[in-house]
């Protein structure tokens, strides 16, 4: 059975490109769309804070009822959720590396490194809605914070299934079950975790930055 | 964790042994001319179910104040209809030729993802049973297929109606865009040596850019259902405008995907009369590279005309002049096509066989059916026409006389090579020619109501505005339609009985698929061929001065074929599981929806560490 | 000789169908035609109309004809020799690109100048007029004559009538096709569109946006009157109404329309106005009131509870009722929204059980016995 699992490995493809990778890669593509509509429906409904009810993230106001809202954002711990997160995408390029050049320590290292980093960035996101929703935010507040909640909650929930499958390989690493030749099977995640990086780093200016 | 049959199977298969049968062979299939045979057949009920749905709509409207059907049920019937035909039927008869002979015509052993393959089947058929599970709560969809906000608010649609539409079309979607990366990576990388892309059959390239079209159009139908699920599960007020939302807004995300969508149901039919002329005419396809590119021309463009569905909305003379210019433009690679179908025929020594006039007449119909599209492309005229009788009989003659048309051409050329059996030729005939009269009888009047001021949608009609003579006549028109799908049943019936001895090129084909026998060996090609140009097998024949011999039967020792699984089918059940849950979220709360994201874990974890061979 | 009186006896037998059917094809066979445009509004839209069908037409026969002339002429047998292989023609290709683009051009420049022309906004002397639209009926305003009616619009011939446009619930369509193209109605933003009737009469429209159970019955009249009629129906309009009462209602009487209409709930106010059906009455010159069917009928419309839905006054209406405004109902020829005539027995019918002839609708039975319809229907018949 081996045997023949290796011999489907590396077969001849019409551009040369493992047929995993190509799926990842149009996976990604069909997701771009996906995350543009989540983008644009929070462009289009980022504003509607301005009649309320209900607190807007960034700054003190108040609403044409009088209420007085605190800002409720916190930047520092978002851009250093972002920034683990971007350096993230370093870690599993090292990963990779290690991986295909044989060095089950490194890989172990830099993918774990990995972990920690997606997981510091969904704890941050889970204190960052709990956060909101104490301060009085919610998904059904108004539009602004159903928008938010929604590209957000979306983005963070890929971030989650990214961890999951990263821990996976790890295990799978730990029982030395990612040689050279298996590599393929970390560059797939990778891809993906790139990916998800990639929203982001759209998101946090769109969302945090610009305000 | 396998099952000893599961083994066995996988035994046989590593040994070129017969093919396995029985029901278990087909629920662990990754073989995609199973698959394909599983989507066919699956689609074929259900289009039969629409056309049910449909009799009863016309039943209903042959008399005017008409109580056959209540208001509820017939809104109910024209919803389903159209979320069928388009969801149950045309697509999946579409995906079960991408899925039997794209392969073949690429000169490949099977898919990329034999097993994504599987899955992509398994959570169609389950979209299917749950939309339709929703007439067992006398619930069924009834705010019409393309769901406009704010009807399906939770306000003025209380009910489960809207969230068995939004919770089918979510499983679907995800059944698409499974099958869709599949076929993307397979064409663009299972193809035999020498079959570059421009040598590639048509059908196979507009199949291509279709998957291209699902790719990009359904994560946009994803997102605006969700934030429709968002509103009626959990309160916010994206299209609700008491809470600030648009209801514009929920049109504009349904036509970005609405309109790629109906170029999604058309093109593979466009691929299909792209092979079928030029076999019965015996003469090559007129353009070939025109072809491949109105094609994709036709695709990019889709993307920006959403807005001719909006005319009547109000969006201002800009965006108005900006769509319908798009629209006509749209026009321009549509009308090269038809052309160059002509320019196939033109000349030729046209053999008259079923497929070729199934072919022919969507030509036919399909023009009829772009004429009247342009004509809704000018705002003021479009004005009078949208949401009339008029734009019924439009889509219907670009969907049915185009989409079914086409699809009934493939149906009987492919036949012999799925089935290993000749459908009979006089019965193909009289289908044909009921089909044709019972079409037009039933859809060309709808021109003449539209443009006369009969709306859409409407449940009934009163006596006094002429509506009478012609809705009578639609109703006779589709009872004569439906008379020739019984034909087209007994044909099958009838010929299936017979035995399985039809040659592998009955036709004089082509294109690769009729290289191998019918029906084909699981491995397809016994060697796997070299191509040096475009219609290789009238290539190979032109080599031999006459006819290639009948391809034998082999062995398939030594030949490798994916291991059959049962976890596609497992992680199907669990994407199902996962929308139950949210419907019945109100009942059970999360439990629904954690019990199928469990399954649904199991389903992918195993997939991804069983063995793939 | 047999086959021909045999063949013209068919003929015979199939002619009066024929004949029916060729008449149905005929725009004059339908009230709500939108080939006979009675509107400068309507003629804009069908202009272009006309020329893109007589370039559809053109480019059908050209095309359909090579088509039928192909299949006939290149119809060959299993052994014919092998045609020419012919794989293309770039200068063909490019012809039949260029042309059709030319034809689209020629549609497109009509095209552009009726979109604006269309989206104009009218001139300040055209006649206002609100509409809103209901599951499943539609309310009209006449904002600078201070009056309100419902589902029989009245306009003036040969005045430009300016409609905004809104809804108090879905979106709905108003297409009143002699008149004008549709234009969809919106909870959340004004839509308008304009028109000037060229001629006299009554013409049926219909909503024609898919909005819910009864869409197929949520039909509109429009009565196209000359000037003077017009006049003189205003004015006796203008007389349907109590000034602005000061007697606040019970509470539970008062049933509104949900938030987010384009004319928007005005609340105790209207909850006041809507009590005064007594004072309405009082008011309204035509009914003479010795009848006591007619004096049951107006005790019925309160204890009924008919008008916490219904308002009787045509000047001060309130906004955001759920019901048709009433004033003027004796008078219009269609109940339920353009869809049964408006007969005493239809309308008795209506009142005892609306929901046999209108499922779903929003009036509920309200148990009215036979006795106390005719009550009603004689105060309602009364209100012209």
């Amino acid at each position: 059975m081996s045997d023949h699992a290796h011999a489907i490995e590396h077969p001849e493809t019409s551009t040369g490109l493992d047929s995993r990778k190509l799926a990842i890669w149009t996976f990604i593509g069909s997701e771009c769309l996906f995350f543009a509509t989540l983008i644009s429906n929070y462009l289009v409904h980022k504003e509607t804070w301005l009649s309320g009810p209900g607190p807007f993230p960034h700054q003190e106001w108040v609403s044409p009822a009088g209420q007085h809202f605190e800002p409720i954002i916190e930047i520092p711990l978002v851009t250093l959720g972002t920034a683990l997160l971007l350096f993230s995408s370093l870690f599993v390029v090292l990963a990779l590396a290690n991986a295909q050049r044989g060095n089950r320590k490194g890989l172990l290292l830099w993918l774990g490194m990995t972990i920690m980093c997606g997981l510091f960035f969904v704890g941050m996101q889970v204190y960052e809605f709990t956060h909101f929703v104490h301060k009085g935010l919610t998904l059904k507040t108004n539009l602004y914070g159903a928008s938010f909640f929604t590209l957000t909650g979306f983005h963070g929930t890929h971030v989650t299934l990214g961890v999951i499958w990263l821990i996976t390989l790890w295990i799978e690493a730990f029982r030395g079950r990612i040689p050279p030749a298996k590599s393929l099977n970390l560059e797939i995640a990778a891809l993906y975790w790139h990916f998800v990086d990639v929203v982001w780093i759209v998101i946090f200016p769109v969302v945090y930055l610009i305000t | 964790m396998a099952t000893s049959a599961l083994d066995q199977q996988r035994a046989h298969a590593a040994a070129g042994h017969a093919e396995p049968t029985g029901l278990w062979s087909w629920l662990t299939t990754v073989d995609h001319k199973r698959i394909g045979i599983l989507y066919g057949s699956t689609a074929f009920l259900f289009f039969l179910i629409g056309g049910i749905e449909a009799l009863l709509l016309r039943i209903q409207l042959g008399s005017p104040n008409n109580t056959f059907l209540s208001p509820e049920t017939y809104n109910q019937l024209f919803t389903m209809h159209g979320t069928t035909m388009i969801f149950l039927a045309i697509m999946p008869l579409s995906a079960m030729f991408f899925n039997f002979m794209i392969p073949l015509q690429i000169g490949a052993r099977d898919v990329a993802f034999p097993r994504l393959n599987a899955f992509s089947y398994w959570v169609f058929l389950l979209g299917g049973l749950f939309l339709n599970s929703s007439f067992l709560f006398g619930a069924a969809p009834d705010q019409g297929w393309y769901g406009y906000a704010n009807l399906t608010s939770r306000q003025y649609s209380p009910g489960m109606n809207v969230d068995f539409w939004m919770l089918g079309l979510q499983i679907l979607g995800i059944a698409s865009l499974a099958a869709a990366v599949n076929f993307f990576v397979t064409i663009l990388n299972l193809r035999a040596p020498g079959m570059k892309l421009m040598r590639m059959p048509m059908f196979t390239w507009m199949s291509f850019i279709t998957q291209v079209l699902l790719l990009l159009a359904f994560p946009v139908i994803t997102v605006a259902l969700i934030l429709l699920m968002f509103d009626r599960f959990f309160g916010t007020h994206f299209f609700v405008p008491a809470g600030g939302g648009d209801p514009l807004l929920w049109q504009h995300m349904f036509w970005i995907f609405g309109h790629p969508e109906v170029y999604i149901l058309v093109l593979p039919g466009f691929g299909i009369v792209s092979e079928v002329l030029p076999v019965f005419s015996r003469k090559p396809l007129f353009g070939y590279a025109a072809m491949v590119f109105s094609g994709a021309f036709i695709a990019f463009l889709g993307f920006g005309v959403w807005s001719h569905h909006m005319f009547t909305t109000g969006m201002g003379p800009i965006a108005d002049t900006f769509f319908s210019l798009t629209t006509m433009l749209i026009a321009v690679p549509t009308g090269v096509k038809i052309f160059n179908w002509l320019g196939t025929i033109w000349g030729g020594s046209i053999q008259y066989r079923v497929p070729m006039y199934f072919a022919l007449g969507f030509i036919a119909m399909f023009i009829i059916g772009g004429l009247s599209g342009v004509m809704h492309s000018s705002p003021p005229a479009d004005l009078q026409q949208n949401d009339s009788y008029f734009i019924v009989a439009h889509f219907h003659y670009v969907l049915f006389g185009g989409s079914i048309f086409a699809l009934t051409a493939g149906g009987y050329y492919w036949w012999p090579k799925m089935f290993g059996r000749m459908l009979d030729e006089t019965l193909g005939k009289v289908h044909f020619w009921l089909m044709l009269i019972g079409f037009n009888l039933t859809f060309f009047p709808m021109h003449i109501l539209g443009l006369n001021g009969m709306p859409r949608r409407v449940y009934t009609y009163p006596e006094g505005l002429g509506f009478e003579t012609l809705n009578r006549l639609e109703t006779v028109g589709s009872l004569i339609l439906a008379l020739s799908f019984l034909v087209f049943l007994i044909n099958i019936i009838k010929t299936w009985r017979g035995p399985r001895n039809a040659p592998a090129d009955p036709w004089n084909g082509a294109t690769l698929e009729w290289s191998i026998p019918s029906p084909p060996q699981e491995w397809n090609f016994a060697e796997v061929p070299v191509v040096h140009g475009r219609d290789p097998l009238w290539e190979a024949k032109r080599e031999r001065g006459g006819p290639v011999p009948e391809p034998p039967r082999v062995s398939g020792q030594g030949i490798h074929l994916p291991n059959p699984s049962y976890w596609p089918l497992v992680a199907a059940l669990g994407v199902a599981g996962v929308m139950v849950g949210v419907l019945a979220e109100p009942k059970v709360g999360p439990w629904g929806i954690m019990a199928g994201g469990l399954i649904l874990f199991i389903g992918v974890f195993n997939w991804a560490f069983e063995p793939a061979g | 000789m047999h086959l021909r009186t045999d063949a013209l006896r068919q003929l015979r037998r199939w002619l009066p169908v024929l004949a029916v059917l060729a008449a149905a094809c005929s725009p004059d066979h339908y009230a709500q035609t939108a080939l006979r445009p009675i509107s400068d509004f309507a003629r804009i839209g069908d202009d272009i109309q006309t020329q893109t069908f007589y370039w559809a037409l053109g480019v059908f026969v050209l095309v359909e004809g090579a088509l039928l002339y192909a299949i006939f002429r290149f119809r060959g047998k299993p052994d014919d020799p092998e045609p020419q292989q012919v794989h293309g023609n770039t200068t063909i290709e490019i012809v039949w690109t260029v042309i059709p683009a030319l034809i689209l051009a020629a549609i497109a420049v009509p095209t552009v100048r009726g979109i604006f022309a269309t989206s104009a906004i009218p001139a300040g002397d055209a006649l206002k007029v609100e509409v809103v639209g209901h599951q499943w009926w539609w309310e009209f305003r006449y904002p600078d004559l201070g009056i309100t009616t419902a589902n029989e619009i009245h306009i003036p011939v040969g005045q430009t009538v300016s409609l905004r446009m809104g809804t108090a619930d879905v979106v709905h369509s108003f297409w009143p096709p002699r008149f004008a193209g549709k234009r969809d109605v919106f909870p959340n933003r004004e839509t308008r569109v304009w028109f000037k009737a060229e001629q006299a009469g009554e013409y049926p429209g219909q909503c024609a946006e898919f909005c819910g159970i009864q869409h197929g019955r949520m039909a509109f009249r429009v009565r196209a009157q000359t000037a003077d009629e017009f006049q003189t129906w205003v004015a006796h309009m203008q007389t349907l109404g109590a000034r602005p009462a000061a007697a606040a209602p019970p509470a539970d009487s008062v049933r509104t329309a949900t938030a987010g209409a384009v004319v928007p709930a005005q609340g105790k106010q209207d909850a006041a106005q809507r009590a005064t059906g007594k004072d309405s009455s009082a008011t309204t010159p035509a009914a003479p009131p010795v009848d006591p069917a007619y004096a049951a009928g107006e005790k019925l419309f309160q204890a009924k509870g008919c008008v916490g839905c219904h308002s009787l006054n045509a000047v001060n209406a309130p906004k955001g009722m759920i019901g048709p405004n009433l004033a003027n109902v004796g008078a219009r020829s269609y109940i339920g929204a353009g869809s049964f005539k408006n007969t005493d027995e239809t309308l008795a019918r209506w009142i005892q059980n609306p929901q046999a002839m209108k499922k779903g609708v929003l009036m509920p039975n309200l148990g009215v016995t036979p006795e106390e319809a005719r009550s009603l229907v004689a105060f309602l018949r009364a209100h012209q």
